[in-house]
């Protein structure tokens, strides 16, 4: 085999430049796909974090039919004191849950004594939000104060409603809210921040603590409109996921939950609850399948290259060396020698390729993780930097899919040269 | 002790609508250790004959025996295995690898052929580079060498194995008369050292006249020649 693989280097060597050539158009391939694996991956991880960290947290558990029904954010289906009890049993007996954090999501009026306009409050425990999300107090816009993020009392605004109504930190502004019964409360806060903005639903919230939410809302019991968490290990996230649909399943079946049917499939807990991932609750999850699609795309590019550039040499190779294929054939070399020669040639090339390219691509990853790139996203006021790695399983199996692709492409003209008819060969001029 | 036999040995080729008798019906042997030349005018059937001595084309009818074996009945991996192990090739055009230097060129059968241990395959070249006085040559690539140089490796290289018959079709037709006589002195040389069969073809009559048998080929068929030991053609005729 060493020698089939000495004979084979030096008849690609033999035709430099022809490979060169073919080398170098699968090193581009290879680099272009690595680095755009790398730069995606990280645009992907970072904004993944933006969104989970900021706002959604990994996990949420609706009561079920909520999520359907967000926009209008029904209180009649927020969760009672019982249910949500089940679910903080549960939560406290993953280790995989770093923190949860409960929420109560009304829609209520703004007014700055002026001017009226609409806007969704989400009522929070801040200690608790924080520990969920904690690129929350990252979003507010100006100085800092020192202290709590949220005092009872107190609103944090969003940036649109806070330029729009003219608001900033330190005024007095009033909240009015419609409760479960129809009767309609109104409280005054002092605007303790504004925030910026994130895409997605929530993500022009505004916040005000649970306390006061429930006092807006006047509400007797304790409810929840949702409950966030924060996982330890995000990758976690699907198995974390099947085992709360899981172990909420078995608490409600245990204490027969008022009779309510267990949902199915993704999205749904059950007896009641509902868990859905952030993908689940963003529109950034469409992205991420877009970014995916295209990496898949791309791929698909640089396999047909790898195909076309080396199924090309090696048709080229055979036909070139016809009589040398007669020779060695007619001094008895056997067929599948012959054919072992000609695909060792294949995959020299596919290996060279995706050697250098792999070099390339990690040396330009090492070089933009050196340089710091940044990119502005959406209605993101800082850039995001981007640090892009490359998983030793994606090199792996993008190498992979190159060799098999060199190897397969070669098989065919090896495949020609093994079964040729010695005579012929020898005759061919 | 009889080489090659042949027996009313027939070979067509069907070129489109024609059917083209290059071979018709010959009878002959050879025997051992024989330094043996076909001879004849271009589409006398020579090239044919050899290849179907060579394992590299097989009979339309007739029986073929080299070394025992009834060569014409042998598929396509069997004929690569017994030219491997009997048959030694030299080629007009000579038909080196050209990636590979001298030494390995005479060591590529003995690698991807009979896969020789090295310390064996070693010995082999060295002696077969002494006999064929290419030692000094022995580093240098194809491109690097004379005409005759390049015959005497494929001579060395046909003798790698120990075959015991080499085929040469026309072995001196791209080479001056003196190196053409030179390469002729080489393979009897060869023969007496190793005891292989010789069969070449040539349109050279000095050169056929170094032979010790001489089958004149015509239309496909043995002609009456003049010289040497061609009786043995006609008791095979009669």
């Amino acid at each position: 085999m060493l020698n089939v693989l000495k004979i084979a280097v030096r008849n690609l060597a033999r035709f430099g430049r022809r490979t060169l050539l073919t080398s170098s158009l699968i090193t581009l391939g290879i680099a272009g796909v690595l680095l755009f694996v790398a730069v995606s991956g990280s645009f992907k991880t970072i904004m993944i974090g933006q969104f989970t960290d900021a706002m959604l947290g990994h996990l949420q558990v609706h009561r079920k039919g909520y999520v359907a029904s967000i926009d209008s954010l029904p209180l009649n289906l927020n969760m009672p004191v019982a249910m949500v009890g089940k679910v903080e049993q549960v939560l406290g007996k993953m280790d995989a849950v770093e923190a949860y954090a409960e929420r109560i999501k009304l829609g209520a009026m703004f007014s700055n004594f002026t001017e009226t306009t609409s806007i969704r409050v989400s009522g929070i425990d801040p200690d608790r939000e924080i520990a969920t999300t904690p690129l929350l107090p990252g979003r507010l816009i100006g100085e800092k104060r020192a202290g709590p993020l949220l005092k009872p009392g107190e609103v944090l605004i969003p940036e649109l409603i806070a330029r729009g109504m003219k608001v900033k930190a330190g005024d007095t502004v009033v909240l009015v809210a419609t409760n479960r019964d129809g009767s309609v409360n109104g409280k005054t806060f002092s605007v303790a921040g504004v925030l910026q903005s994130v895409s997605g639903p929530s993500g022009k919230d505004g916040y005000i603590t649970l306390e006061d939410a429930r006092s807006l809302l006047r509400m007797k019991d304790p409810e929840v409109s949702e409950i966030a968490i924060r996982l330890k290990n995000p990758a976690q996230l699907d198995a974390v996921y099947a085992q709360l649909s899981k172990e909420l399943q078995a608490t409600a079946g245990a204490s027969a939950d008022g009779g309510k049917q267990p949902a199915e499939g993704k999205g749904a807990g059950s007896g009641g609850l509902e868990v859905h991932t952030w993908a689940d609750l963003s529109p950034f999850s469409s992205i991420v399948k877009m970014i995916d699609l295209l990496a898949v795309f791309i791929k698909i590019m640089m396999v047909s290259i790898v195909l076309i550039a080396v199924m090309n040499v090696m048709v080229m190779a055979v036909y070139e060396r016809i009589r040398e294929i007669g020779t060695i054939s007619a001094i008895g070399t056997p067929p599948r020698r012959i054919l072992s020669l000609f695909l060792t040639e294949g995959l020299l090339l596919g290996l060279g390729g995706a050697a250098l390219g792999t070099a390339i691509s990690l040396a330009a990853i090492y070089a933009l993780n050196i340089w710091k790139v940044s990119i502005h996203f959406g209605m993101q006021q800082d850039a995001i930097r981007l640090s892009p790695s490359v998983s030793a399983t994606d090199v792996a199996t993008i190498v992979a899919m190159v060799v098999v692709m060199a190897l397969l492409a070669s098989l065919q003209p090896a495949w020609k040269a093994s079964r040729m008819d010695p005579v012929t060969a020898l005759g061919h001029v | 002790m009889t080489l090659i036999g042949a027996e009313r040995l027939v070979k067509t080729y069907r070129t489109g609508e024609v059917e083209v008798l290059a071979v018709r019906g010959v009878d002959f042997s050879i025997e051992s250790k024989s330094f043996v030349v076909f001879v004849g005018p271009s589409g006398s059937g020579k090239t044919t004959l050899l290849n179907m001595i060579g394992c590299l084309d097989h009979p339309t009818s007739g029986k073929l025996t080299v070394a025992d074996t009834e060569v014409g009945k042998l598929d396509r991996r069997a004929a690569a295995e017994f030219r491997g192990a009997h048959i030694g090739f030299v080629f007009q055009d000579f038909n080196l690898i050209p990636v590979l230097t001298v030494y390995e060129n005479i060591e590529y059968p003995l690698i991807m052929v009979q896969n020789w241990p090295e310390k064996k395959r070693r010995a082999q070249v060295v002696r077969l580079l002494e006999a064929v006085g290419m030692s000094a040559q022995a580093k240098k690539r194809p491109d690097q060498i004379s005409g005759g140089q390049k015959q005497r490796v494929a001579v060395a290289r046909a003798l790698a194995t120990n075959a015991q018959l080499v085929l040469a079709d026309e072995p001196t037709a791209n080479l001056d008369h003196d190196t053409a006589y030179r390469i002729i002195e080489l393979m009897k040389k060869m023969r007496d050292e190793f005891g292989t069969t010789f069969v070449f073809s040539t349109h050279d009559p000095k050169i056929m006249g170094e032979a010790e048998v001489i089958f004149t080929l015509e239309d496909g068929q043995i002609r009456k020649p003049a010289g040497k030991t061609v009786e043995k053609a006609e008791a095979l005729h009669a």
